[in-house]
């Protein structure tokens, strides 16, 4: 065994360098000025400048596309958490007909992302006057995190003992009392994992505000990424500040929350 | 739900109590679920037979037209087979990568939680990124070249993204870079559910590192990779933002990258045709959901009992 572990390593390194190396690309590229990227493209910045990333920190533009992502995460993080949760407690804990059909139901959503129904959305959103509003892309992204938040936590409310529950019936706790007091609390993990599924879903969404949003200023940021990549496409080093800055949250976010999403994986393929 | 149990109505009092718990817990979700994501999917078969701009109601009913131009228009025959080969040759080229890094990280080894970390990071960033990011790398005058001529593979700098034969190929790099850390991460977490003490008693019998591999975590991996191998495929069917960032609405088509997804928002959203682009909707519907439910009746049965047809 020991005689094979620098291997090992030596793999993994190679591995990590494969995995990080165009993360790191955008990064430092962002630290250079668009001649030592025609000169070099794989080179390091000499020497480093700091201009792009603060010319697009002072930009309102960029903060106002900031600002929209995370609202638009937010909004959809809360709501999908919460009509999640509510569905799955009914899922896992209620015996009645129909009960089958309605885990179908979202389990059947799971196969399809927004793709498919991305046309037929559009003209939904437009009908219902919302093109062009956060709204509009909100409302489609709580749907289509459903599935995956119902999936997840279904197993996780089943895995509740029944004598826990029990024990509150018998101190009179009514089955709604029983979800706010001990459920919701016992189930925050599962929460929690959902709920950063659902965020970076929705931080890293492309497709849907394309289609719904057409004005710079209601722009979530993959958008504004697009837009801000062909409109300044000969000055690649501002293109690359750009977009290392508006892939921080999602980082950060991961990072906190690494060993949740693992966890919450995990339980998803046993149940 | 309809007919309430006939005798026993000191129960029928709880039971409406209950049904009224349901409802207000899970309608909710219900309505939004069903507003948004099943009834534009049954619009699309209604606006699948018109011809129509978007505006208004569509008056323009034209039957299977849309239908017939999809199955007999070659773009739309390239499309499709462009996603039968990213679907293979993701199954070929990142299953198996998958599973090696997952064995490999599955030792215990100094620094296994940073890499496991690490490796999920191309996940974790947005399509938008990756494609931006790899479209710069791998551009004729870009990084990925100047890396292969400043080690002396000089001979090896190619136009990566434009050239038909190569880029289907820089496709599934870039596809493998962003989506394998997913499959490592399932695998970790379902060989974390093999029992430690198999591969103990098998090494107690003499059994070597791979054969215990081979004969022990390999198979009882065998649901996890099953999954896998499902959310891949509809992934691979339903492929459309990387392909548009990198390849645009104009070139993907002859760079050979083109897909379904990319089809149907070229012809129906960019050409304002919306009868048509719901047609082809209801098109990749279709056909994802025939390979979905003959995958789920003969390979996942087993693993997942019901799990898409009743509660458990």
């Amino acid at each position: 065994m020991a005689r094979r572990n620098p291997i090992v390593y030596l793999v993994a390194l190679l591995l990590i360098g494969l995995m990080l190396g165009p993360v790191l690309y955008i990064i430092v590229g962002g630290f250079r000025t668009n001649s030592q990227i025609t000169v070099a493209p794989a080179g390091l910045p000499d020497p480093w400048v700091i201009g792009n990333y603060t010319d697009i920190l002072a930009s309102d533009l960029f903060w106002r596309q900031v600002g929209n992502s995370t609202i638009v995460a937010l909004v959809t993080t809360i709501a999908v958490v919460a009509l999640g949760v509510m569905a799955s407690y009914v899922l896992a804990r209620y015996k009645f007909r129909g009960r089958g059909a309605m885990y179908a139901l979202f389990a059947a959503g799971l196969m399809f992302p927004a793709t498919v129904a991305i046309t037929p959305l559009y003209i939904l959103v437009k009908n219902l006057g919302l093109v062009n509003t956060l709204p509009g892309v909100i409302l489609p992204q709580i749907a289509f995190g459903l599935p995956t938040t119902v999936i997840i936590l279904v197993p996780f409310l089943q895995a509740i003992p029944k004598e826990i529950e029990e024990a509150a019936m018998i101190d009179r706790c009514s089955r709604l009392g029983f979800f706010w007091r001990m459920v919701l609390p016992l189930s925050v993990p599962g929460l929690i994992t959902t709920g950063i599924l659902a965020f970076i879903g929705s931080w890293n969404s492309y497709l849907l505000p394309l289609f719904i949003l057409n004005d710079q200023d209601t722009f979530t940021l993959p958008l504004g990424v697009q837009a801000f990549a062909s409109q300044y496409s000969v000055d690649t080093a501002k293109v690359l500040a750009f977009t290392s800055l508006s892939m921080i949250p999602a980082l950060v976010f991961f990072s906190l929350f690494e060993r949740r999403i693992v966890g919450g994986l995990t339980g998803a393929v046993k149940g | 739900m309809q007919t309430p149990p006939p005798v026993r109505p000191r129960r029928r009092g709880i039971g409406w109590a209950q049904r009224l718990e349901i409802v207000a817990l899970s309608g909710p979700a219900i309505l939004v679920f069903v507003s948004f994501v099943i009834f534009p999917v049954l619009m699309a078969a209604y606006y699948g037979f018109y011809k129509w701009k978007g505006y208004g109601v569509p008056t323009n009913f034209v039957g299977l037209d849309n239908y017939k131009t999809i199955l007999q228009d070659t773009a739309f025959h390239e499309a499709l087979w462009h996603n039968a080969e990213i679907l293979v040759l993701s199954l070929v080229l990142q299953g198996p990568v998958a599973i090696g890094l997952a064995l490999l990280l599955n030792r215990r080894m100094r620094g296994q939680s940073a890499i496991r970390v690490l490796i999920f990071v191309p996940y974790v960033i947005s399509e938008v990124i990756t494609g931006t990011a790899w479209a710069l790398i791998l551009q004729t005058n870009g990084a990925g070249n100047d890396i292969l001529s400043s080690i002396g593979l000089g001979a090896l700098t190619e136009d990566w993204l434009a050239d038909p034969k190569l880029a289907i190929w820089s496709l599934m790099f870039i596809l493998t870079w962003k989506y394998v850390g997913f499959a490592v991460i399932l695998f970790l977490a379902g060989m974390q559910n093999i029992p430690d003490e198999l591969a103990e008693a098998a090494a107690v019998d003499g059994a070597s590192f791979w054969q215990i591999q081979r004969h022990i975590t390999l198979p009882l991996l065998g649901p996890t990779i099953r999954i896998w191998a499902f959310l891949s495929i509809i992934g691979s069917l339903q492929l459309f933002d990387l392909v548009y960032i990198i390849w645009g609405q104009y070139v993907a088509s002859t760079a050979g990258t083109s897909t379904m997804a990319t089809y149907m928002v070229v012809e129906g959203r960019n050409a304002a045709n919306y009868g048509y682009g719901n047609a082809v909707a209801v098109v990749l519907f279709v056909i994802s959901m025939v390979i979905a439910l003959i995958y789920q009746r003969f390979v996942l049965r087993r693993d997942t009992e019901g799990a898409l047809t009743g509660g458990r």
